[in-house]
């Protein structure tokens, strides 16, 4: 068994075999660690897309663009990582929702306060929104796809959704937009270990260091600029840079 | 089939601050202690190691460390009419799993309840007279008062080497304290945080309109400290990585840094991890706990006898079992009566947004969980309810606990969500926008409270606990007007431009609010309104004694975890010099 998945088990009320004890895991005596164990995220594997489809990635390209431009400011969103960011987030326990509690029933109509009542993970939520959304472009934009259509009408389109004015065959329009605006907002400044914020683009557009974790200097200095450069987890390098 | 081990003396259910506490102070008296604990063990330098504790993604935002709604939540509604459904993913709150509890992850704001707090309802009534509370309020007495909790707040605090300024030693008012707080014994065991750019503004705002601004309380402390515990905890470096996170420092107080490196070593403890109770154990009669039942990651249940029952987990989860295993009467919205559920409270938060000028540099990432200038002038009674119509008040404070961009990304109010406006917007903000925010009480009521779900249930079979919850009229009324307090001193900080935020209703399990989920099994002084007595002692079977908030018969305008540690304290000394020389009910009723 490999430490992260260990890790993930402990945290969970999975069924696991312990040698040290026959029933749970029993501390006495003293504390139950060792020197320099520590548990990383999962890194990222092996090149090429791990959920995507060529055709899903290229729409999700796109979208992720259009949220975080490249522009005068620095990269985009696609230059940043976000698209291997999703997609690595997807093949992993994010993307079937394990976490989260997903017995049913799952009534048709919860009051808005009572949050997420949907059965669609977010796996399901991009396979099904994306080809929604695409469906609905070939329709309405001359057998075009999302990423086919020029910026000003994917950002027409996006807005739409945002507001709540377009709707897509089968998929609730303002779900797709949401999941990938917040996953894309994710990579974009998570630590760049996860795929995302390649180089760093996202904590230098707005200065913050990263992971620094002492700030004694800035406090005994106040109202005065931060000028070293941000650092992440795996020092001042990025994360490697699979898959595309 | 469920196998039977040897008994012990004490079995204590969750091993956070509350359970850790107890465990070592009746592990150290001589009994035979065991912890069970449903989540993992957890340690600074293999779980919270400076190369993975600062991890946005994982921990902020996957939640990593807390409790996984897989495992178990609750279901939820605004008003009692209403169909509960399960929260399914955690957001408002975030309930604790796994060694350390809440203690582990929080952000360290350590206060004490003011006197007026304990005796809000006789306190209310005679001074603006007893209509004067709103309507369909349970508001009560807590059965202790200030004084007798004195020595146990300092205990806590002495345990967790809080860094704060004292603001009145003795009945003496200290320069630089907080004005209305209750009489201390001693100064804090250590200095205040240092504090940033905002918060010198908000100091130098404040007190010009004639307020008290103090340093906020705090568990991430400012220097080297050694615990009565012999423990040792290091200064903060403002790292920005506290609440949701595990420090790296062991600088943020907590069960890893202040006691469970002594606990381990008691000769007579032992924790279980990775098992969760099932079910606290009664006689035929139902009047004495014989133990509780557990289950461990094999599915194998255990029933492990005990003399004693310390249910120490999360506030839910507390009622949750109390209700499971037919402890006290469950509370009947529809007859009024009836205690285990009755009387769940929250916390209110409001504030306001400025938005700065050019050449700001609030630098919001240099940052701890509990740095920040207060005011206590509207908390509680210290002002004048007469004219304003509500019950409560609010700590105000001027604070970041953190500058983590996933979650923290200002943009001027009118900014689009995204978009190279949005790029231009987060880029020009990030820097020059800062918070003043009022943490407000919220007052127990009749249609505020927790019962079984009739649906949903956790993988074993159980019911889930549900909560009926909405702010009411008085705490809306209390929270916007602390809102519009706090835009009056963002305004006179020089800020260019402010965005009120106003408490939102109904409450919703969104966005995230607190995790001051408080009552559902309270304490006072009589059994037809109160599941504990004034020890936190079961008035129905006298050998369980439940901890933590869930026995807050009403919340206070401040995070709980000082009172709770207090009454932790306050609690164990009962146990110590009462009931463990003779065993039975400490309050005859």
């Amino acid at each position: 068994m490999t430490i992260s998945t260990r890790r993930q088990l402990l945290a969970s009320a999975a069924i696991i075999v312990f040698s040290r004890a026959a029933f749970g895991h029993t501390i006495l005596g003293k504390l139950p660690w060792r020197p320099n164990e520590v548990y990383p995220p999962e890194p990222l594997g092996s090149p090429g897309w791990h959920f995507f489809t060529p055709g899903e990635a290229a729409t999700v390209d796109a979208m992720v663009d259009r949220f975080i431009p490249a522009d005068e400011l620095g990269p985009g969103g696609k230059q940043a990582g976000c698209t291997v960011f999703i997609d690595r987030q997807l093949s992993g326990p994010y993307g079937t929702y394990e976490w989260l509690y997903m017995k049913g029933p799952f009534p048709a109509d919860p009051l808005p306060s009572q949050g997420l009542q949907s059965p669609l993970t977010p796996r399901q939520q991009y396979r099904l929104g994306l080809a929604a959304l695409n469906a609905y472009c070939r329709g309405k934009y001359d057998n075009r796809a999302f990423a086919q259509l020029d910026a000003d009408a994917q950002d027409k389109l996006l807005d739409g959704m945002e507001k709540g004015e377009v709707q897509l065959p089968e998929f609730s329009a303002r779900m797709l937009f949401g999941t990938v605006l917040a996953n894309t907002m994710e990579g974009f400044f998570a630590d760049p270990i996860y795929g995302g914020n390649r180089d760093m683009a996202g904590w230098k557009l707005i200065g913050f260091p990263g992971t620094r974790y002492d700030y004694r200097d800035v406090m005994q200095n106040p109202n005065k600029p931060y000028s070293l450069p941000p650092v992440g987890l795996k020092g001042r390098v990025s994360a490697d840079r699979s898959p595309t | 089939m469920t196998q039977r081990l040897p008994a012990k003396d004490v079995v204590v259910v969750g091993l956070g601050w509350t359970g850790s506490i107890l465990s070592y102070e009746l592990a150290r008296s001589g009994l035979e202690v065991v912890a069970i604990e449903r989540g993992p063990w957890r340690d600074t330098a293999a779980d919270f190691n400076i190369t993975t504790a600062p991890d946005e993604l994982r921990y902020g935002i996957r939640l990593e460390m807390f409790l996984r709604p897989a495992q178990e939540t609750v279901t939820m509604r605004n008003t009692p009419e209403q169909r509960a459904l399960p929260i399914r993913r955690f957001g408002s709150f975030l309930p604790p799993n796994g060694v350390g509890g809440a203690g582990m992850h929080w952000n360290g704001q350590t206060w004490r309840f003011l006197p007026t707090d304990f005796v809000i309802r006789s306190h209310y009534a005679q001074r603006y007279g007893a209509g004067f509370l709103p309507e369909g309020n349970q508001i009560q007495d807590w059965g202790v008062t200030y004084d007798e909790l004195e020595p146990f707040y300092d205990a806590f605090e002495y345990c967790a080497g809080i860094s704060g300024e004292a603001g009145n030693l003795q009945g003496k008012i200290q320069p630089g304290g907080n004005p209305f707080e209750g009489p201390r014994s001693r100064p804090y065991p250590t200095p205040p945080q240092l504090q940033g750019y905002a918060q010198q503004l908000f100091a130098q705002a404040s007190a010009g309109k004639g307020l008290h601004p103090f340093p906020r309380p705090s568990a991430n402390i400012s220097t080297a400290y050694t615990n009565p515990y012999g423990v040792r905890m290091a200064p903060c470096t403002y790292c920005g990585f506290c609440e949701r996170f595990g420090c790296a420092n062991y600088s943020k107080a907590s069960p890893q840094t202040c006691v469970l490196p002594a606990l381990v070593r008691q000769p007579g403890f032992e924790a279980r991890t990775e098992c969760e109770v099932l079910k606290v154990n009664l006689t035929p009669d139902g009047k004495h706990a014989t133990g509780v039942t557990y289950i461990d990651t094999q599915g194998q249940q255990w029933e492990q006898p005990a003399d004693l029952v310390l249910l120490c987990a999360f506030s839910f989860f507390n009622v949750r079992l109390l209700l499971l295993s037919g402890i006290g009467k469950p509370y009947d919205h529809a007859a009024g009566e009836g205690v285990v559920g009755r009387n769940y409270a929250y916390q209110t938060g409001s504030g306001s947004t400025g938005y700065f000028g050019e050449g700001t540099h609030f630098n919001p990432f240099a940052a701890s969980g509990s740095l920040g200038v207060a005011v206590d002038d509207y908390n509680s009674d210290n002002f004048d309810h007469g004219s304003v119509g509500f019950v409560g008040g609010a700590s105000i404070t001027c604070a970041y606990t953190n500058g983590r961009p996933i979650a923290y990304r200002p943009t001027l109010p009118g900014t689009p969500n995204w978009g190279s406006a949005w790029k231009r917007g987060v880029k020009t903000m990030y820097n020059r926008a800062m918070g003043v925010g009022a943490q407000g009480s919220v007052m127990s009521y009749r249609d505020n409270y927790l019962d079984l779900d009739p649906t949903y249930k956790d993988d074993y079979g159980r019911p889930l606990l549900r909560m009926t919850f909405n702010y009411q009229p008085n705490e809306q009324k209390m929270a916007n007007w602390m809102a519009d307090r706090c835009d009056e001193i963002v305004k006179a900080m020089g800020a260019q431009q402010t965005r009120i935020g106003h408490l939102g209703v109904p409450w919703s399990v969104v966005p995230y609010q607190t995790t001051h989920n408080t009552g559902g099994a309270v304490m006072g002084t009589d059994p037809k309104t109160s599941a504990l007595n004034r020890y936190l002692q079961s008035w129905d079977v006298s050998n369980v004694f439940v901890m933590g908030a869930s026995a807050f018969p009403q919340n206070a305008g401040y995070n709980p975890t000082g009172t709770v540690g207090a009454l932790t304290y306050w609690s164990l000394n009962a146990i110590r010099e009462q009931y463990l020389k003779a065993p039975g009910p400490l309050v005859q009723i």
